[in-house]
């Protein structure tokens, strides 16, 4: 109940933020533009479409998360709007959860919206509706909870200029540490090598929440990838979470 | 009475700067307050007047030291389910309207719908912000966003309220106001601690203080014990008196048009005043004795130290 309280709290002030709606406004321009893209590029136009409009989903989302959640915590600490929250009955934990799920609503309907336009401009050009595209957006979506929760825990100690880069970074290493993969198999055994399993292995993987490209080009993919993944992104964000968590407790607010 | 909050040996430092400088903030805090009075908490700007209320309310984590709030550990929901808080320089969630910002608040102490909706109510009437229920606190001004953080420290109707420097920064009608709250929270038995540097009206309110210097308590106790209550001086305003005999008597401070105020250290003299204006067909507009203020102790003590 008292979580509900700061989420729906947060929900509120999310969404009288500017940023978010110019977010939305490039997101929206991004999905329509993939139409003029698909008519000066050669082949499937659809294909064209639906990729760089689900590649806009996930990049704008990822910009929404990153920016408002790295602002989540500091801004309260900030303003010391904090100060009268957490003399009253409430665990700290409860805090940091309200806002994370305040935001992950917020991040919930913006990605609904961008969705409706996306799936709106693919109809225009299938006259049916694609609905394996939500599963893509689904996990657009566990990515932009991971996202979030990496965000707060910044948050928790950072400025939020620090903190967007360091969750800018998180984002990038994320969708290109599949690279680690293939350097491992080509070094020779040694420092190098383990170093690079280490990294391969502390790194997030966001690519295990990309299934554009099989979508798009109506792949099938196991069932199992699919619950790896679901898993991998609730584990990851909790594992986040509670590392957040731990740091906000043993704070003090100046 | 029974004690509400106890504080034993509190110590708090902060690490500062680039070389992580230690500086000692609160050394051995050691204070209780007992249930129903109004408790001052006196201090020059960065005594640590703050930083102990915020180790109270678990804003921040002193080094060593015990806290206990109606004989609970400081950081335990039931402790907090008690108290109530105004933070200085109150600023609180901007987008929301007064209305919203108490029903919110309301939520965190997990109130039923009916009683919440008439607290909101009794207490905007409380604070005189029924008007400005529905404007959004970006609205407010300095004395408004005051009221409403004092209605939000009252909506779980704390038995013990910590104020931290209420009255700062307000006209003297919103002083006015926020002391007559606590007035009112003092006839209705609650227990008030209140950190202030305005000492006129921690005199007019409080009846126990404790003064706190370079994080440490120097001196605490009963207002009327550490006030002494011997007449210091006496303040006379004449006219119609030469002013070289005056002198004589005592220190003439200032001559507006004929009135002279004369400072009268001798009580003997108060009389030898009134002698000389009755002789002199002078007049006699006032005599005030001086007793000393909580402003002359803790002066006094910040000097000393």
């Amino acid at each position: 109940m008292k979580i509900k309280a700061i989420a729906f709290n947060t929900f509120k002030e999310a969404i009288r933020d500017r940023i978010l709606y110019l977010l939305l406004f490039f997101a929206a321009v991004c999905i329509i533009f993939s139409r003029l893209l698909a008519l000066l590029t050669v082949g499937d136009k659809i294909k064209i479409i639906k990729d760089v409009g689900l590649s806009s989903l996930s990049l704008f989302g990822a910009l929404m998360a990153i920016l408002m959640g790295t602002g989540l915590v500091f801004k309260e600490i900030d303003k010391k709007t904090i100060y009268t929250i957490i003399s009253k009955p409430i665990h700290r934990y409860q805090f940091l959860l309200g806002k994370f799920f305040g935001l992950v609503l917020t991040l919930f309907i913006m990605l609904l919206l961008m969705s409706f336009i996306f799936l709106v401009l693919v109809f225009f050009h299938t006259f049916k509706i694609e609905w394996g595209m939500l599963i893509a957006i689904l996990f657009i979506f566990f990515e932009l909870c991971l996202i979030t929760s990496v965000a707060l825990l910044f948050s928790c100690f950072s400025t939020p200029i620090l903190s967007s880069i360091f969750s800018l970074a998180f984002y990038l290493i994320g969708h290109t540490a599949w690279g680690i993969e293939t350097l491992i198999k080509k070094i020779p055994p040694g420092v190098g090598k383990t170093l690079a399993q280490f990294l391969y292995h502390f790194l997030p993987d966001l690519e295990n929440f990309n299934f554009k490209t099989e979508i798009v080009q109506h792949l099938d993919i196991p069932s199992d990838v699919y619950l790896y993944s679901i898993l991998y992104g609730i584990f990851y964000t909790l594992f986040v979470l509670i590392i957040a968590v731990l740091i906000f407790r043993k704070r003090d607010f100046i | 009475m029974a004690t509400v909050l106890k504080i034993e040996n509190l110590h708090k430092s902060f690490t500062l700067g680039f070389l992580l400088k230690k500086k000692e903030i609160l050394r051995g805090i050691s204070l209780s307050v007992e249930q129903g009075e109004v408790f001052g908490y006196l201090g020059p700007n960065g005594a640590g007047k703050t930083t102990t209320i915020k180790c109270i309310l678990g804003l921040i984590f002193p080094e060593k030291g015990n806290i206990e709030i109606f004989g609970h550990p400081y950081l335990s929901p039931k402790a907090k389910e008690k108290t109530g808080f105004l933070p200085e320089n109150p600023y609180f969630y901007d987008h929301l309207t007064a209305s919203e910002f108490l029903d919110y608040y309301s939520q965190l102490f997990l109130m039923k719908k009916e009683a919440k909706e008439k607290k909101i109510k009794s207490l905007l009437r409380l604070v005189d912000l029924e008007k400005s229920a529905d404007l959004q606190l970006r609205k407010f001004s300095r004395g408004m966003l005051q009221r409403i953080g004092m209605a939000q420290a009252l909506l779980n109707d704390p038995s013990l309220v910590f104020l931290d420097e209420p009255l700062g920064g307000l006209d003297p009608l919103g002083r006015k106001e926020i002391r007559d709250i606590i007035t009112r929270l003092k006839d209705e038995g609650k227990t008030v601690f209140l950190s202030s540097h305005i000492l006129q009206d921690i005199e007019m309110i409080c009846t126990r203080v404790a003064i706190i210097v370079n994080g440490e308590i120097i001196s605490q106790g009963a207002l009327h014990d550490l006030i002494s209550e011997k007449i210091l001086f006496t303040e006379v305003i004449l006219s119609g008196v030469n002013d070289k005999e005056l002198k004589e008597l005592g220190e003439c401070i200032s001559g507006h048009g004929e009135r002279t105020l004369l400072k009268v250290f001798k009580e003997e003299n108060v009389e030898k005043v009134l002698q000389l204006a009755h002789s002199s067909k002078g007049k006699v507009h006032s005599l005030i004795p001086r007793t000393e203020t909580l402003e002359d102790l803790f002066v006094g003590i910040v000097k000393q130290r």
